[in-house]
């Protein structure tokens, strides 16, 4: 059933948007269309590459959990249990199922750069940068080797700490640029530094060699609270989150949107560390005859329900609208964490499994309603050069289509039926009614709020009298029009038939989450 | 106690990065502080994979003896490297928000912001 592929695919899936990052300059001398051509050619390449590796991978592991290897230079049929020092990808459903959401939120926003980067000068700057940031994400998604995914980890912050500060002009954007790569820095280096504690002690690189070997003693502890700290701070945690409202609302709409599959990349790395690097003691009784999961588990639940509210709260309040949509995606975020939260500390029941299920799931949904909200606000920005929603008014008459593309993204992101927010959202709602009902009900609660939220933006924006100072505003160029539709068209399409969606890929990737034992045995080779 | 050393250095200098961090108010000191750390996990890699009275880890014409762990100065070679690249970036930025508030102090940068 599955179509052949070279076996090198996961590595040309970086190799692609890295050596199209270098040559984008180059093309840039020849012609400025050309360029735009060529960036979404490399876009466009690169995620047809990903949907084929993605539909073998899902077909695959529809039986039992599957794993694509990559070892990169020398035999592929190596013994990673002797000291040898490799650089893997292993590919697994979870880690494709992250790259699609990666490749097809970059190849939305560079469809969308072209009209709306237009203006700018620099753009062979910018996009060379965008394509260094897919390669990064890529990458991050798809090794197995922890000090390669430092490598990409730092690839990615400093490219898309870059673009925030694009528009440099801006006193406000090079500031959040500044405090953006701040950040990423210290995550990145406590990133490293537990890396350097687990190979000081097992004297192995390898995620699945690491996993195979780890006994969680005191220095594992240590390692384990500075991995998920700096991941969790880069994926916009309360109370971690104060670079995130900065540097989404700052940056130009599309970077935005490339940063939503950044902070999503750092949230894979949370799950990978949780569930494949300690994977194997998660149901060790740790302390006091309490199980590691259950420890980790209700420690994320109550900083996921703080960001719930936090992110739901500072949203209705405010009157910059990307600002408002960032805090939106704080919850969102908090939404994904409740869910894994939920998953680690019923681990091994049904509902636990339904938690893990809604959470991945709400990884795409998050991922496809923030994105299309940002585009809406910067199709706004784009046509009135306004971000305050004080100041805007009446922009149903001029903007059809924008509006009906928002309406789409403001059900999506309330979870309301027949979208796909609402579809996670009830998954997630179910199981965790079953660990605890106060965490159900607050979800719902700020749920209706975050509705709430959209409605007054829908009201100050787009309803209303016409207002004179917009009276020559026109609908947005068919580019951005077009990349808006594909998130529109994807949002309605899961919302439509979201067990397709759960049965197909959702469900591939919960089971390679879960599975570790095959996941070791797989990579190890029979060890 | 004395093969500790190196590791109680590793310690204080990423503590006195993150004071720096903490409690510094210029940007440029902050930036100093980034590049404490970044040493001091450096030096705990490479602390990691000596042993005393090792030689580099060069096959060609090596005198015998025991060598030193060359997976971890690869590992420290690399990290350096992107550690240029990071201070370089933020100096940069550095560069432009002076360039636009006249100040490198961030309650100042805060403040205008309002």
């Amino acid at each position: 059933m599955s179509i052949p592929l070279p076996e090198y695919t996961p590595a040309l899936i970086i190799a692609i948007p890295l050596l199209g990052a270098f040559l984008t300059p180059l093309i840039s001398r020849i012609n400025d269309k050309l360029r735009n051509i060529f960036v979404i050619l490399v876009l466009g390449l690169n995620l047809f590459f990903v949907s084929i590796l993605a539909y073998n991978i899902f077909t695959k592991s529809a039986q039992e959990p599957y794993i694509m290897k990559y070892v990169f230079g020398g035999s592929q049929n190596i013994d990673l249990t002797l000291p040898i020092v490799r650089i893997l990808f292993e590919v697994d459903a979870m880690s494709i199922f992250m790259a699609i959401i990666a490749s097809t939120l970059m190849f939305v926003a560079v469809i969308y750069s072209w009209a709306f980067m237009k203006e700018n000068t620099g753009l062979d700057k910018y996009y060379t940068l965008m394509l260094l940031l897919t390669a990064g994400m890529l990458g991050m998604m798809l090794t197995g080797d922890l000090f390669n995914f430092f490598v990409f980890l730092e690839i990615t912050s400093i490219s898309s700490a870059a673009l925030v500060a694009f528009w440099t002009h801006k006193g406000e954007s090079v500031e959040a640029g500044f405090k953006y790569i701040l950040i990423s820095t210290i995550g990145a280096l406590f990133v490293l530094f537990a890396i350097a504690i687990l190979y000081g002690q097992y004297d192995a690189l390898n995620i699945a060699v690491l996993a195979n070997a780890i006994q969680y003693t005191f220095l594992d502890k240590i390692a384990l609270v500075l991995l998920i700290v700096a991941l969790a701070m880069k994926a916009g945690i309360v109370p971690m989150h104060m670079w995130l409202p900065d540097s989404y609302s700052r940056a130009p709409a599309t970077v935005t949107v490339a940063l939503v599959g950044a902070t999503l990349a750092s949230l894979y790395g949370v799950l990978r560390v949780i569930f494949t690097l300690y994977g194997n003691i998660l149901l060790d009784p740790a302390k006091f005859d309490i199980p590691v999961n259950i420890f980790i588990g209700w420690l994320i639940i109550p900083l996921a329900v703080i960001s719930i509210i936090v992110g739901v709260m500072m949203a209705l309040r405010q009157t910059d609208f990307k600002r408002l949509i960032a805090f939106a995606a704080v919850a969102e975020i908090g939404y994904i964490f409740l869910a894994i939260g939920t998953g680690l500390a019923a681990m091994g029941t049904e509902y636990g499994r339904t938690a893990l299920e809604g959470g991945i799931f709400h990884i795409i949904n998050d991922a496809l309603d923030v994105g299309l909200l940002f585009l809406v606000a910067g199709a706004i920005y784009y046509a009135t050069k306004e971000w305050s929603l004080n100041e805007m008014g009446g922009l149903a008459r001029n903007m059809k289509y924008t509006t009906i593309f928002f309406i789409i993204g403001l059900f999506a992101v309330a979870g309301m039926p027949p979208f796909n927010g609402f579809a996670s959202k009830l998954l997630i709602y179910e199981s965790t009614f079953q660990l605890n009902p106060i965490l159900a009900i607050v979800a719902i609660l700020c749920s209706i709020l975050l509705l709430a939220a959209f409605v007054k933006v829908f009201h100050s924006a787009f309803m209303g009298p016409k207002l004179p100072k917009f009276k020559d505003v026109k609908e947005v160029p068919k580019s951005m029009l077009f990349a808006m539709g594909i998130l529109a068209c994807i949002i309605i399409f899961f919302g439509l038939f979201p067990g397709l969606v759960l049965e197909n890929i959702v469900r591939p990737a919960v089971d390679a989450l879960l599975s570790n034992a095959q996941y070791l045995s797989m990579v190890l080779g029979g060890a | 106690m004395i093969y500790n050393i190196p590791y109680i250095a590793v310690v204080c200098l990423i503590l006195i990065g993150l004071y720096a961090l903490v409690y510094k108010r210029n940007l440029i000191k902050m930036i100093i502080g980034i590049t404490l750390i970044q040493s001091g996990v450096n030096l705990f890699l490479i602390t990691l994979g000596y042993r005393k009275g090792s030689i580099a880890p060069i096959y060609t014409s090596s005198p015998g003896g025991i060598m030193a762990l060359p997976i971890p100065q690869a590992l420290t070679l690399t990290s350096i490297v992107i550690g240029v690249a990071v201070l370089a970036l933020m100096l940069s930025l550095v560069i432009h928000i002076y360039r636009h508030y006249g100040t490198l102090d961030v309650r100042k940068i805060g403040r205008l912001n309002k």
